[in-house]
């Protein structure tokens, strides 16, 4: 008898993903189909995708799913769980549609407690668009926008969005997680599934910041990618639990 | 395109025509068994990856949670009790 120890979760379709070679946004969808699979709640959950990279991320969870404008997926998110709260709602979100263009959604959503789920993948860049500076691209880091390294001066130092929106008291759950090894790959599973299984509890709002790559942004290989997040990133951006109601 | 490598505990299948030649599978397999066969490419354009020795593999299923796409299937034989 042949056991699986690792297959493809049917909580993704069989559409091929149009990511870049090594990109880790594939990691993390496969990471929530699993955990959608693994609670029993893919027929009732409802993704909205972005703006961003995986702005297609519809066509590749096999659950229901609604596309919002840039940054708005929050605003969405709260407005499909009060008129269905017995859906599963999540937004799967880059840092440029969470952190700059929708900071205003994200912030409200998380002040009110909306009991939805927010995937939050921080690449330090603008993936989709060409690699411009984001709001979270790190000091000197080069971008298509920043080909000197960001300037603190004139741009400031870069945005930890975990720590604050933690400092909300309707926060449930909130962590940073990153995608570099198998090991941390193990633990952002285990978060965004505590996430999920916080909003089937109805505790509030949940969201799990996940450190990913975009190796054509920096302009490195997928493999030389995975120590930027471990040299370069989690260093700034310190991995852990931010606030956990339980 | 399916590739299969199998030994007498353990099977990798590669969904070939998927793999983007990433090279983060056979970064992170502990046994280094996994390498891009840089003699073809595959219908994306790509250099498919490969096992050069399945007889080492430990099944540990690391290289199909590294995947980006999806591409691996790792099974193990199960001992009859
Ligand atoms: C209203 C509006 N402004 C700007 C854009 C251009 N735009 C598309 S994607 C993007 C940045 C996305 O970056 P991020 O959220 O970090 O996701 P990534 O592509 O890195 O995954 C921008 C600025 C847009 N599509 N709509
Ligand atoms: S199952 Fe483990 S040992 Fe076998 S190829 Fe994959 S990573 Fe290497
Ligand atoms: S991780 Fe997946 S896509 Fe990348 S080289 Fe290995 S099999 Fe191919």
């Amino acid at each position: 008898m042949s056991k699986v120890v690792y297959e493809k979760s049917r909580g993704l379709t069989d559409v091929p993903m149009f990511y870049c070679p090594g990109c880790t946004h594939g990691i993390i969808h496969k990471l929530v189909a699993e955990t959608l699979v693994e609670l029993d709640v893919l027929e009732k959950t409802i993704a909205i995708a972005p703006v961003g990279c995986s702005v297609l991320a519809y066509e590749y969870f096999n659950c229901d799913c609604i596309q919002a404008s840039h940054g708005r997926a929050p605003a969405v998110a709260s407005g499909l769980k009060r008129t269905n709260p017995d859906k599963i709602v999540f937004t799967y979100q880059g840092d440029g549609d969470l952190a700059a263009i929708g900071t205003s959604e994200i912030v409200h959503s998380a002040h009110r407690g909306d009991n939805v789920t927010v995937i939050f993948v921080n690449n330090a860049i603008y993936g989709m668009t060409g690699g411009q500076m984001a709001p979270t691209t790190l000091t000197d880091m080069k971008t298509s926008t920043s080909p000197f390294g960001r300037g603190t001066a004139s741009s400031g130092i870069p945005i930890k969005v975990s720590e604050m929106l933690s400092q909300l008291p309707s926060v449930a759950y909130i962590e940073r997680v990153s995608t570099h090894d198998v090991a941390h790959v193990r633990a952002a599973k285990k978060a965004i599934k505590k996430a999920f299984t916080y909003q089937m509890e109805g505790r509030g709002f949940t969201m799990v910041e996940l450190l990913s790559s975009c190796n054509i942004g920096y302009g490195v290989s997928p493999v030389e990618s995975l120590s930027f997040i471990k040299d370069a990133m989690i260093p700034y951006y310190p991995l852990g639990i931010y606030k956990d109601v339980s | 395109m399916k590739a299969t490598y199998s030994a007498s505990g353990q099977t990798l299948i590669f969904e070939e025509n998927l793999c983007k030649g990433c090279d983060l599978c056979a970064h992170v397999c502990p046994k280094k068994i996994l390498t891009l066969d840089k003699s073809r490419v595959n219908a994306k354009g790509y250099n498919p990856m490969t096992c050069f020795d399945i007889d080492k593999c430990i099944a540990c299923g690391m290289c199909g949670i590294m995947c980006p796409d999806s591409v691996i299937t790792v099974l193990k034989e199960e001992k009859a009790v």
